[in-house]
């Protein structure tokens, strides 16, 4: 049972500590929503897209013992790890959609399009996962790069602070989160973002996808 | 004549080789990267086979249901690639397999466990991706713990079983989801005496079921009592596949020029040396060894100084391996007292008693109840026929072993008396 609480767990400190900082460092501008709410909801988000990126480009070299021993279609694997925290992220919604009560903000009509926010995101992770772990295969140094990639990553997106700049747009997970906090909790996306988002994702997908069927012909050869 | 169930055209999977072993990290390959260029530069006079190895080439046959195929050959032959390919584990270089219904696989000792997992999950998990569903895996369960002989550790992570444990759950999940094409590897290598006959026994149900069985093995006297047919890959090619003798006996071929190899400069032998075979012949009257003929075996040593108490025996066996006849001075009493540090012991056997084939000649040697070599193969021995009873007869191989001198005789029943018939 401990288990789903360190996945609330996660998202919770990440958010008081966040609020603890940026108070520190002076006010981030949130609109009408309180500052805690807002850092929860990214912090939600994000927390499943580190975990799914994470677990997902090191789960085919986790998984070695499968892939030289047995057939499976090998895109399962990344795409069970990310599925796993999808589930993660189910939870954490819970938590984020009390925590909004508490501040008296209720879900709205916008949730409904909630899936469609997470769906993008997940193809957005789909493609990011399946280039990584492929490589990943091949170059065992990308499990060392991952970690800072992710964090940095982290910095450049509307996780504790608000989208700044055109410049940050570019980044297709800022349009996925402003989306994912939209249907939660109001605040505003662009459509600019979103457009952007989606293209970026559609063509992550093509290329890892295009990759990873490709790579795969070798993976029992090289794992 | 059904539909054959597996199908392979001149299969090959080639494997490059790099200078080294081929970058695992993105800043080797970039240095690799311009190594290469130089060194493809330095070697532009080199044709691309010189840079690839092919571990298999122009395999092709088919399978029909209910076939036992036996896949033998020396070491490095590209049996167990056969099988990764078939397991659709790695993608063949060039030609074409067509594999209808579930293929179960069990490579290179151990199957697809995932370590941190329990026994029991790993049985679920490997259900799942023979494409059954949990109801069907959940009907077997009892029966692959009970086979496997996991018990109560069914439970446990499988990173925590022996090696035994490990291929017994793996071989139990493998014969027991019922896939239609078994791939099997070196399954005998690990697990005691008694596991091995129990999986013998478990392929030949199977077998026997209608299921088609591909078997990998350096035991041939396995391949010989379990498959219908086999096949024989030398570096990546089949060179022989039709009935499991024509391929063993091919097998034996290639068996003798190992043999050839002097007996001095082999390596594969236990013991610690302090006496060492160089040589062995064996030797009848007439050169050639003939049933009945009286024999002398001679083992040729060499030994670091001299030695007492020493014993020294031959086991003779068939070329399958199965262990026939065992002479040695431990059963004749006759432990030798003074050995020389050059010398040759003599075995003589008064009327060989073997019928015509090939046997395998094992070697070795003990020094107070120490082994100071063992070798296994050491010798293959051709008996020639002769024609012992007068008759030209003499029993075929396919029936017997031995040739027993022995004679006929026919008398009244009352004659004979009554203590035959009440025994």
């Amino acid at each position: 049972m401990l288990g789903a609480a360190w996945t609330l767990l996660q998202p919770l400190a990440l958010m008081l500590l966040f609020t603890y900082a940026f108070s520190r460092v002076g006010s981030v501008k949130t609109g009408s929503v309180p500052y805690p709410l807002f850092a929860l909801a990214g912090v939600a988000f994000w927390t499943f897209f580190a975990r799914a990126v994470t677990g997902g480009s090191e789960s085919l070299v986790q998984n070695a013992a499968l892939l030289t021993k047995v057939y499976c279609p090998r895109i399962l694997i990344p795409i069970s790890t990310i599925m796993a925290a999808l589930a993660d992220l189910t939870l954490s919604l819970v938590l984020l959609i009390g925590v909004a009560a508490v501040y008296d903000y209720y879900p709205t009509w916008r949730l409904v399009l909630l899936p469609a926010a997470v769906l993008l995101g997940v193809l957005l992770i789909a493609g990011v996962t399946f280039l990584f772990s492929a490589i990943n295969v091949r170059f065992r140094d990308i499990g060392q790069a991952l970690p800072f990639l992710v964090l940095s990553w982290l910095f450049l997106s509307p996780v504790a602070y608000p989208v700044q700049n055109r410049v940050f747009e570019l980044n297709p997970l800022a349009g996925v989160i402003d989306a994912f906090r939209w249907c939660v909790l109001g605040t505003p996306v662009t459509a600019s973002s979103l457009l952007l988002a989606g293209s970026i994702t559609v063509g992550l997908l093509v290329v890892g996808t295009g990759y990873f069927v490709r790579a795969e012909r070798t993976f029992a050869d090289i794992a | 004549m059904s539909e054959p169930l597996l199908v392979l055209e001149n299969i090959g999977k080639r494997y490059r080789l790099t200078r080294r072993a081929a970058a695992t990290t993105i800043s080797d390959a970039a240095q690799e990267g311009l190594a290469n260029i130089k060194h493809r530069w330095s070697t532009r006079g080199m044709s691309d086979s010189d840079r690839e190895f092919w571990a298999l080439r122009n395999v092709s046959f088919e399978l029909q249901r209910g076939d036992v195929l036996g896949v033998i050959g020396p070491n490095g032959a590209g049996k167990s690639t056969l099988l990764k390919v078939l397991a659709r584990i790695t993608e063949p270089s060039e030609g074409y397999a067509f594999i209808q219904g579930r293929v179960g696989s069990l490579l290179e000792v151990g199957t697809g466990f995932h370590p941190e997992l329990s026994g029991r999950d790993n049985v679920y998990l490997n259900g799942a991706l023979l494409g059954m569903r949990r109801r069907e895996i959940a009907s077997r369960f009892d029966e692959i713990v009970e086979f496997s002989g996991i018990g109560r550790f069914i439970d446990v992570p499988v990173k925590r079983y022996s090696s035994g444990m490990h291929v017994r759950l793996a071989f139990a999940v493998a014969a027991h989801l019922e896939p239609e094409i078994l791939l099997i590897d070196e399954v005998l290598a690990v697990g005691d005496q008694a596991f091995q006959k129990r999986c013998l026994g478990r392929m030949s149900e199977i077998a026997h079921g209608g299921r088609t069985i591909l078997y990998v093995s350096h035991n041939l006297a396995s391949v010989a009592a379990l498959c219908t047919q086999a096949c024989l890959l030398e570096q990546g090619t089949v060179v022989q596949h039709g009935s499991v003798e024509s391929a063993l006996s091919r097998y034996y071929e290639t068996f003798g020029k190992r043999e050839r190899t002097s007996l001095s400069s082999r390596t594969d032998r236990q013991g610690d040396g302090r006496i060492r075979f160089t040589h062995v012949d064996v030797a009848s009257s007439d050169g050639t060894v003939k049933v009945g003929d009286s024999v002398e075996v001679r083992l040729h040593y060499e030994a670091e100084t001299e030695f007492s108490n020493v014993m020294v025996g031959v086991g003779i066996n068939g070329i399958l391996g199965d262990p026939l006849a065992l002479c040695s001075t431990r059963i004749t009493g006759q432990d030798l007292e003074r050995v020389p540090r050059r010398g040759v012991f003599v075995c003589a056997i008064p009327h060989l008693p073997l019928v015509p084939d090939r046997y395998s000649l094992n070697v070795y040697v003990q020094i107070n109840g120490v082994t100071a070599d063992w070798v296994q193969d050491a010798h293959s021995l051709d008996v020639a026929e002769s024609d012992i009873f007068g008759s030209g007869e003499l029993p075929p191989k396919t029936h017997a072993r031995f040739v027993l001198e022995h004679s006929w005789s026919v008398a009244n029943e009352e004659l004979v008396g009554t203590d035959v018939s009440v025994a």
